[in-house]
């Protein structure tokens, strides 16, 4: 999982993006010094449950655009069965930025997040699916860690609506990676003593997937239980 | 007829429910004027006595979501959540059990998943095992399971195809199940996490049984068999709009979301299977 979220935006890309002088890759969410002419977007999560709503919004915004990639510029030698899987994920994660969009009446964050997608290759399908997985895994770790932090069962629900249906399309993006194993719920990501899927923190998550996002995130007012 | 299937179960639960009006009774007096006992016996009496003690949770249940509008639980509700999932662990444990053991049932290059699949509902059924005594409770007996449903699918391990579908079945129900009865397990944060992450486990099971029988991993509309479980699956309405509206087809907006299933629905599934 680390491979893919964690490996540094190279510094041209970057540049380009942002004109930032120095490129801190991966931890910090802008990876910009104070001294920057030119300063990125700042996206404050806020707190309570709007705080975990907007943690949602942001991470399907990243898997919206991720899928609309994929599909605008579709790997070389993508089946009919993997245009149609890819296509679907992608109308699911599209209804589910849509829906936070409409959901948060207050306080939410911009709709407008940009992505810098540079280390996948879209024109190769072990890239794309790879990172299709790691977006897949990490969301499902994202929800189930933050189902503790939300306040209003109505709420829980939701998210416990969304989540299983990113874990179906974990199984399968693993499933299309390889093939009739044990991969689509592999020991890599379900503990193979207790049977249980991942739960990360949002510091966790968003450490992993600030590669990703152009934007500088400010989620330290974020409920922690 | 499930509820006299569930009577074993609803013995042991009954016990708790006592245990769960006298702690509510503690802090909320009134609750024993809205819950008098003998209003939660009229309706149950007309069952005959048997009945009447296997029936008792379910209209508790109603009870007390009315009472208290399914908010966060007692110790108590939690053991008696994880006790539902267990029971519904066991029969998932014990279908995959028979399957992988049943000769010629699954092809040998499928065995991999079914045997990863087992591996995940023993290991469930230990986890939960070990919770709910760690909660000062006490796990549920294991039910004597029919998997043909009283002769409903007699070939279930003869014919792969039978068996892919109560695969398919029994998982679906599994994430519905959990994700119906999260909400009360808000108070305490371990256990919640915890169901959550078999929830999704549930879910990923579901999503390679369905292409293994050449279906879509998600639901779409109310499509499957046995057809109760998957009653509710075409709602589009999430938190108060019709997501259609957002420009999305039907298909779509069920696909994107799961529904719930209440603990009477879940019960009503899985008793077909339970002797």
């Amino acid at each position: 999982m680390k491979r893919t979220l964690l490996a540094p935006v190279s510094r041209g890309t970057f540049l380009k993006y942002s004109g930032a002088t120095i490129v801190v890759a991966g931890l910090t969410m802008a990876g910009c010094k104070s001294n920057d002419t030119v300063n990125p977007v700042t996206v404050d999560l806020g707190t309570g449950d709007t705080g975990i709503l907007n943690y949602a919004f942001l991470l399907e915004q990243l898997e919206a655009a991720f899928y609309v990639k994929v599909m605008t510029s579709p790997y070389s030698g993508m089946s009919a069965a993997e245009t149609t899987i890819l296509s679907e994920i992608r109308d699911h994660e599209l209804l589910h930025r849509d829906f936070f969009k409409a959901a948060i009446t207050s306080g939410a964050i911009t709709s407008s997040l940009t992505f810098n997608f540079s280390s996948i290759n879209f024109s190769d399908r072990t890239s794309v699916l790879t990172a299709a997985k790691t977006f897949e895994d990490l969301g499902v770790s994202a929800y189930n860690g933050a189902g503790k932090l939300i306040s209003n069962p109505d709420y829980l629900l939701l998210a416990g609506k969304i989540v299983s249906v990113e874990a179906r399309h974990a199984s399968a993006i693993r499933d299309l990676l390889s093939p009739f194993s044990a991969s689509f719920s592999g020991d890599d990501v379900v503990t193979a003593d207790q049977g249980l899927d991942g739960a990360k923190t949002p510091t966790e998550v968003l450490t992993a997937a600030g590669v990703y996002v152009q934007a500088k995130v400010v989620f330290d007012k974020l409920p922690t239980t | 007829m499930f509820l006299i299937n569930y009577q074993l179960l609803k013995r042991s639960e009954a016990m708790n429910i006592y245990k769960i009006i006298d702690e509510i009774g503690k802090t909320d007096p009134e609750v024993n004027e809205r819950l008098s006992r003998r209003d939660m016996f009229k309706n149950a009496s007309s069952f005959g006595k048997k009945v009447a003690i296997a029936a008792l949770p379910f209209a508790f249940g109603g009870t007390l979501k009315k009472a208290y509008g399914g908010s966060k639980g007692t110790q108590e509700t939690i053991v008696e959540v994880l006790n539902y999932a267990l029971t519904l662990e066991y029969l998932e444990n014990e279908f995959y059990q028979k399957g992988i053991a049943a000769a010629g049932l699954i092809p040998s290059d499928r065995t991999v998943i079914f045997t990863q699949i087992g591996k995940h509902e023993a290991a469930h059924v230990a986890f939960l095992k070990t919770t709910i005594t760690a909660l000062s409770g006490t796990p549920v007996a294991k039910p004597t399971f029919d998997f043909t449903a009283k002769g409903t699918f007699p070939d279930v391990f003869t014919n792969y195809q039978t068996f892919l579908t109560l695969s398919q079945a029994f998982e679906d129900t599994g994430v519905r199940a959990y994700k119906g009865r999260a909400a009360e397990l808000m108070s305490n944060d371990a256990v919640l996490t915890a169901a959550l992450q078999i929830h999704s486990v549930e879910a990923r099971h579901a999503s390679m049984i369905r292409r293994l029988r050449g279906e879509k991993g998600w639901i779409t509309g109310k499509t499957g068999t046995p057809a109760a479980t998957y009653a509710g699956e075409d709602n589009v309405t999430q938190g108060g709009a019709n997501v259609t509206t957002l420009g999305y087809s039907a298909d779509i907006a069920t696909q994107a979301f799961d529904e719930p299933l209440t603990k009477d629905a879940t019960l009503a599934i899985a008793g077909q299977f339970i002797m």
